[in-house]
């Protein structure tokens, strides 16, 4: 126990003294993930609102697998992004493996489904009040999908805040994909698992007390739009 | 006052010159099995307010989406000056609902959204917003979210948006009938206003004593067919049908 409570004091000091190699994990694993959810969100805005939008063939299908692949474990996205860029896979020539590019590529084959899946069920709510009036007022399809996003722009915002919660959570994906190199693919979630099977507790703690504030702070940030949201009545 | 035989006038030297004759051929609308419009022949020709009422269920507010174009009659048609409803018609038309729908923006931003999807420049939009919350006694609340406004206030921006569009046909889909008496005349004086500036307006209502007020002319429906369409002044005088007179008597038609 002793052990225990002198490895979190340890681990205060680090993230007290902003200890250089905690904060080089820190920003490597905020630099990714916000790339990452900055990619996923461009493409999940698109092809959730053409989901809610555009009629077509298959369109049902492709919102259920949309919404299956919310659960997609991040190992098996991990996998299928090194599969890809692998020494024998498609784009092995680009040699992006245990890169902090294909560590985002796997977060965004990760993320997008969220942000995709969320973004479809807003725009879809939003469909159904403002159909026949946009319709009334002489809209395109795609001036309708442009009027949806932004009036959903405070889902739109939980969505994203949700992405990157997942995105910087996740272990399995930039594990399989990056390789945990040190000063160039280690994150926080990596580097934990790393630091606790070495026994060096006082790291992963640290790490894991900034993970959780992070969480906390992505879960008040929800909150906050929210109660703005339905302040302006725009919930 | 305005009345609704007061003469039309120009305002600022625009006129709306609606396509008319409004012809109706053997309209039917479908849904499934049951047939909501029934075989409707109809020939509205007068630049005042027609008023299309009946009972529930009558096919009033189908009929004035057909007419709209927001849906498609199963069988028949409509032509407006001798023209089909194509989008080019459509765009000379605005529309009012039962519940205003209001995007989750401000009321000026409402407005403007509007305009822009009929193609106006962002810098010609900001004169003719300002114009269209004047009219509705809006131009106080510009900014304000508008789904923060009064049940009356947002039904009157809905009229102002689609009267900013300056269209030609003006419908709307029992506008009042959530709405308090001062709020109610406020969009009359609207509506007999465009009118004035030559719109012409199609309204369905349930409101026996709102059609008195407004109505040139009178639709009245029932089961999906025109049971009767005359002047507004003989239809109140002497209904020529049972399910009228009994609708007009306050009684229930079945």
């Amino acid at each position: 126990m002793t052990d225990f409570i002198d490895a979190f004091r340890r681990a205060v000091g680090l993230i007290v003294t902003l200890d250089p190699s905690l904060v080089e994990i820190l920003i490597l694993s905020i630099k990714v993930s916000l790339s990452a959810v900055a990619i996923a969100s461009m493409l999940g805005f698109a092809i959730g609102g053409a989901l809610a939008v555009y009629r077509f063939p298959g369109r049902g299908a492709l919102s259920a697998i949309l919404s299956a692949l919310m659960g997609l474990p991040p190992v098996v996205a991990g996998l299928m992004v090194y599969l890809l860029f692998s020494n024998v896979g498609p784009f092995g020539v680009l040699q992006l493996l245990y890169t902090p590019t294909a560590m985002i590529i796997a977060q965004v084959v990760l993320v997008t489904p969220i942000i995709g899946a969320l973004t479809r069920q807003a725009c879809q709510d939003l469909l159904e009040e403002y159909d026949e009036q946009l319709r009334s007022l002489g809209a395109s399809s795609s001036a309708i999908v442009v009027t949806l996003l932004w009036d959903g722009r405070y889902r739109l915002i939980t969505a994203v805040l949700a992405g990157f919660g997942r995105a910087i959570a996740e272990v399995g994906a930039v594990m399989i994909v990056g390789g945990n190199i040190d000063h160039v693919t280690r994150t926080m979630t990596t580097a934990i698992t790393l630091e606790t099977s070495k026994g060096n507790i006082a790291l992963a703690l640290a790490l894991g007390i900034v993970l959780l504030a992070l969480a906390f702070a992505v879960n008040a940030a929800l909150i906050g739009v929210q109660r703005l949201a339905s302040r302006f009545a725009y919930a | 006052m305005l009345d609704p035989t007061s003469s039309l006038k120009a305002l600022d030297g625009h006129l709306a010159s609606p396509p008319l004759p409004i012809e109706l051929k053997g309209l039917v609308y479908a849904a499934g099995i049951k047939r909501v419009i029934d075989g409707i022949d109809l020939t509205i020709d007068s630049r005042r307010i027609t008023v299309i009422m009946g009972p529930n269920g009558a096919g009033k507010s189908v009929l004035l989406r057909l007419m709209h174009g927001l849906i498609l009659p199963t069988k028949g048609e409509i032509r407006w000056a001798g023209r089909c409803t194509d989008r080019l018609m459509t765009r000379r038309q605005a529309m009012v609902f039962q519940r205003p729908v209001l995007l989750r923006r401000s009321v000026a931003a409402n407005v403007s959204h509007a305009l822009a999807l009929r193609g106006l420049e962002r810098g010609s939009r900001a004169i003719r917003v300002e114009e269209a919350l004047k009219l509705a006694g809006l131009e106080r609340h510009a900014s304000t979210p508008a789904r923060v406004l009064s049940g009356g206030e947002q039904q009157r921006l809905c009229l102002a948006r689609a009267l900013s569009l300056e269209p030609d046909v003006l419908f709307l889909d029992e506008p009042t009938s959530s709405l308090d008496p001062a709020s109610t005349l406020a969009i009359e004086r609207l509506l007999l206003d465009a009118q004035r500036r030559g719109i012409k307006v199609i309204l369905v209502t349930h409101d026996v004593g709102q059609a008195r007020r407004l109505a040139h002319d009178v639709i009245f429906l029932h089961q999906g067919r025109v049971v009767e369409h005359q002047e507004a002044k003989s239809f109140f005088a002497e209904p020529r049908s049972e399910g009228a007179r009994a609708f007009l008597s306050g009684g229930l038609v079945l």
